[in-house]
């Protein structure tokens, strides 16, 4: 039987079930055959902060989201135009999100009384009528699978385990997904268990043939390919474009990398990656706590190492004395923190952007750090190279502030061309710098301010640093009030210098005429970037701009700044940008603040956007 | 010069922990170890003592000066590194274990040595200071045990005896203390071992044997501090100094019977605790030979206890020393056994690793 085949230009799927269920896994799977098939797409997991919730529960429920298409997207999409909800609960915790009209695939085997009630569904949801405006396509997921798998030599709890395979099968038959990559990963993956091996294939077969024959699916959809720049391309998550990042970065530089870290959700990603790269080189370093893992990381700078540590904001917290002492030592470090909703242990799993004031600031004294964040998974890579280059380049602490939502998203990278990368080869101090032979550690590069790097196993270069305030020039301790300002003035001149070889601050205003500027930092880029589209494509002018460095800004923000009439400043938190840009710029900007523990959908700065533009919304709008 | 049980004769055999520290052309001086800057402890600090006789034996490491490196953290004992002419670092509060981990782990070529103190390295640095111990990273600690917070001006420690009044005590500390010993032996360190300020001899014994010690080696050093804790170990020293061997002072001696005073001698019990004994009344053979290689640390626990109660019998020298791999070593194969196994990194081939696609 040939089915009609439809063409749609993007489509998002959002597949929902137990923590058990491998949804994690079939959206992965999912997505690395949308990448192979070369659409733009963009994803977005999320689960649960337990390991194991208790089954078949509400806070059990873990998703995964792919918004795909034939053309250059930028987030992983608002609404799924596709539920698949393997049980009574993943149905619940979604169905709010998903539009009428909307396609929702159930697994009716676990629409059993008791899991009914498990939810609070008093009567099941398949036939009470409430589904009516969704087409529902209620299939018997489990049942079919082991029916499927009856012939094989496999116990029925893994046969029912390879349900998600079967769906996956159904859906990349409903979305023509190619399917070698997926038999090769089950090859690869369960090549010790040929039983379980040859279950799951046949399981994904029968999905996928299930959808060919089944009259419930009366087409199947095919979407483009997007017309990406030429290059080769894989899909990546922003922590691991950041483990790559950092391999690049100790490479380039000529550093062997230290990472010293303490597991933390959700950074412990980037410390499973680089443990897996010794053979770069990479000592990874798994400390007794997150001040022993920058601690670990510092004493390895000061040995010649790239020292980075990885951590989330409560992490952060513990190892801002570190980082001082990092400033005062004038050192360089990479301080990664992967932002999660807090305060305090917060959730977890979900992400946030509410750390950049503790980034400035969260330390005692004057203690200027810069500070990036990526804006994209893929732009993780960048931001590590460039985390790198300027901690080496200026010898001092560097902060990166990635979040949960890119951390764990994904999307398309085109590959780098290796040679191209910049050279940021370290020159170690070799010789006295002072007068009779002497050693100064505190005689600075005159134009970067950086001061000499000089290693244990120099010569002649023996030297003492640490925490006191240092006498300029010779690094001894100084309690001398006019020493202590003009160092304290210096650290601060060394960091605001390093606005000279940043980039500037690009805006986007096709129109060249716009009054409203866009202005976002971090994470936000896609959703931002997204609404704004909407915006320009109901008519609106509006210019966007992005910031990767926070501190310090770009040299020409002041002027662009200057340029618009009202600038917006979305944030997910309560407006920590903003307040700097007023208190630096004195520009009244607009804020639009959400702290819902998720990323900006683009509908909904749309219509802030269009707001602004319509001179609705003048004020900072903190919504609940 | 003597030699240690390893067999290691200082300056002429490399110790063993220093196998892969360049050693020095030319034999170096105390003076070469002296930094320009004035030492600023208080008159007849015990600091004072400790810093002569560790400088006058640093040469005997036979190392270049430039591969050392000393680590501190806060308090008095922690301005050491600004009076020795080497690499340092005068760090944070608690944290030197953990810097000095992540030095040591990546530069097997240096010899790192962590000066701390009882608030430093058990209060605020406990933790650090018992993980670096179970991995055996390769650094030697100094802890230096005046039993009370000089910096700041004398609050109790976490050693200072139980009802300790100072000024955060008024009415007598409520704390039991710790015994630094003991607690680096729970911590299965590899190394353990005690020394008192004013014995520069046994002080260099201990710090000889330390050096000849692949991994982490922990040592307590009985400090003085006239200033808020006068005397703190006079009963012991005075004992001691009238009549050598005479007082509380047990000094460990690898391979002899574990005697001490005016015919006294240490013996386990049934339950494995250690008791002195007259040795005229169990006679000679019931004393312990004390064994620094003993696996299992219960036996040198066992001796650590001895001070109890009121320090009345106190061993000094080396209790524990066995073999076992350092960190850096362990890491160090981990990394080889990697680029053996796939070559050194290629960082293109890490980048396309995975599903990849081409456009155009
Ligand atoms: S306060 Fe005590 S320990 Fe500190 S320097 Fe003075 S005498 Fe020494």
């Amino acid at each position: 039987m040939t089915k009609q085949v439809q063409q749609l230009d993007r489509v998002i799927i959002r597949f929902a079930g137990d923590s058990g269920d491998g949804m994690q896994l079939t959206g992965d799977r999912f997505t690395q055959e949308t990448a192979s098939f070369g659409n733009d797409l963009s994803t977005l997991p999320n689960f649960p902060a337990e390991i194991r919730a208790p089954a078949g529960t509400l806070p059990g429920v873990s998703s995964f989201q792919l918004h795909f298409a034939d053309h250059d997207i930028m987030t992983p999409g608002d609404a799924p135009n596709v539920l698949v909800a393997m049980n009574p609960a993943a149905l619940k915790a979604n169905l709010e999100d998903v539009p009428r009209g909307a396609d929702i695939i159930v697994n009716t085997d676990e629409f059993t009384k008791r899991n009914l009630t498990k939810v609070g569904y008093p009567v099941n949801p398949l036939e009470d009528g409430s589904l009516a405006e969704y087409r529902v396509h209620a299939v018997p997921l489990t049942s079919m699978t082991v029916k499927a798998l009856e012939e094989f030599d496999v116990s029925k709890k893994d046969a029912e385990r390879a349900k998600n395979m079967f769906a996956l099968g159904l859906l990349s038959w409903l979305y023509n997904r190619p399917t070698e990559g997926t038999l090769a990963f089950l090859r690869a993956k369960f090549a010790s268990k040929p039983a379980i091996m040859a279950a799951n294939t046949a399981a994904f077969q029968a999905g996928w043939n299930f959808g060919e024959t089944t009259e419930d699916f009366a087409v199947s959809y095919e979407i483009k390919p997007a017309t990406l720049r030429p290059g080769t391309y894989r899909n990546i998550t922003g922590n691991l474009a950041l483990s790559y990042g950092l391999i690049a970065g100790s490479r380039l530089s000529g550093l062997p990398l230290f990472l010293g870290s303490y597991p933390i959700t959700p950074a412990s990603d980037v410390l499973h990656e680089l443990s897996r790269h010794k053979g770069f080189g990479v000592r990874t370093f798994q400390a007794e706590d997150e001040i022993a893992g920058v601690g670990a990381a510092l004493g390895a700078a000061f040995g010649g190492s790239l020292g980075v540590t990885t951590t989330s904001g409560p992490g952060m917290a513990l190892k801002a004395e570190t980082i001082g002492l990092g400033v005062m030592m004038e050192l360089p470090l990479v301080a990664i923190n992967i932002q999660r909703a807090g305060p305090s242990t917060g959730m977890p799993t979900k992400t946030e952007q509410a750390d950049l004031l503790q980034a400035l600031y969260g330390r005692n004294g004057e203690s200027p750090v810069p500070v990036l964040a990526p804006q994209s998974p893929a732009d993780c890579f960048d931001i590590a190279i460039e985390a790198v280059r300027i901690a080496t380049t200026y010898r001092t602490p560097v902060i990166v502030l990635s979040d949960g939502y890119i951390a764990n998203g994904s999307e398309p990278w085109r590959l780098p061309d290796v040679a191209a990368l910049p050279d940021l080869r370290v020159e170690f101090a070799t010789e006295p710098n002072g007068p009779d032979g002497a050693f100064l550690p505190y005689l600075r590069d005159p134009e970067t301010l950086a001061r000499p790097w000089a290693v244990p196993g120099t010569p002649g270069l023996e030297h003492r640093v640490g925490g006191i305030e240092k006498s300029d020039g010779t690094g001894n301790i100084s309690y001398s009030p006019s020493n202590h300002d003009l160092m304290v003035r210096t650290r601060q001149a060394k960091v605001d210098g390093v606005a000279r070889d940043i980039e500037p601050l690009r805006v986007d205003d096709p129109t060249g005429d716009a009054e409203v500027l866009v202005l976002g930092w971090g994470g936000t880029y896609g959703s931002i970037g997204a609404g704004v589209r909407r915006v320009r494509r109901a008519g609106g002018r509006i210019a966007q701009a992005h910031l990767r460095h926070l501190n310090p800004f770009p040299a020409n923000i002041g002027e662009v700044l200057a340029r618009y009439e009202r600038v917006v400043v979305p944030e997910i938190n309560l407006g920590q940008l903003s307040q700097l840009l007023r208190a630096r710029f004195l520009v009244d900007v607009i804020g639009y603040n959400k702290v819902r523990g998720l990323p900006f959908k683009a509908e909904e700065l749309a219509g802030v956007l269009q707001d602004v533009l319509n001179g609705r919304r003048t004020e900072d709008v903190i919504e609940k | 010069m003597t030699e240690t049980v390893n067999g290691a004769v200082g300056g002429a055999v490399p110790p063993a922990g220093l196998r892969l520290v360049p050693r020095a052309d030319e034999p170096l001086k105390m003076k070469d170890f002296k930094t320009d800057q004035e030492v600023r402890w208080c008159p007849g600090c015990g600091d004072y003592a400790i810093l002569a006789a560790f400088q006058s034996f640093l040469p005997e490491l036979g190392v270049k000066r430039e591969n050392v490196v000393m680590v501190s953290g806060i308090g008095c004992s922690s301005r050491f590194p600004y009076y020795v002419d080497t690499y340092g670092m005068h760090s944070i509060h608690g944290r030197a274990p953990a810097i000095a981990t992540g030095l040591a782990a990546s530069r097997p070529d240096l010899s790192v040595w962590v000066v701390t103190g009882d608030g430093d390295g058990l209060s605020i640095g406990g933790n650090h200071l018992i993980h670096a111990l179970r991995r055996n990273v390769n650094i030697k600690i100094l802890l230096f045990n005046n039993r009370i917070y000089g910096l700041t001006k004398g609050q109790y420690s976490p050693t200072s005896e139980l009802g300790k009044v100072t000024k955060s005590t008024p009415m007598g500390s409520l704390d039991t203390p710790f015994n630094p010993v003991s607690l680096a032996l729970g911590a299965e360190a590899s190394f353990v071992a005690r020394s008192v300020d004013s014995d520069r001899k046994h002080l260099q014994s201990v710090l000889r044997e330390a050096a000849d010690h692949q991994g982490s080696a922990f040592i307590e050093i009985y400090q003085n501090c006239p200033i808020f804790n006068d005397d703190a170990f006079a009963p012991l020293k005075e004992a001691d100094r009238g009549t050598p061997g005479s007082g509380g002072l047990i000094r460990l001696q690898h391979g002899e019977p574990v005697r001490f005073g005016g015919g006294k001698g240490v013996r386990l019990n049934r339950y494995g605790t250690a008791e002195v004994v007259d040795v005229d009344e169990v006679g000679e053979d019931e004393l312990l030979v004390h064994d620094v290689a003993v696996p299992d640390p219960s036996y040198a626990f066992a001796l650590s206890r001895l001070d109890q109660p009121a320090f009345a019998h106190v061993p000094v020298g080396v209790f524990r020393k066995v073999p076992r791999p350092s960190y850096d070593e362990l890491m160090a194969a981990q990394l080889e056994r990697a680029a053996a196994a796939e070559g050194p990194g290629d960082l293109g081939a890490l980048l396309a690793s995975g599903d990849t696609w081409t456009v155009g």
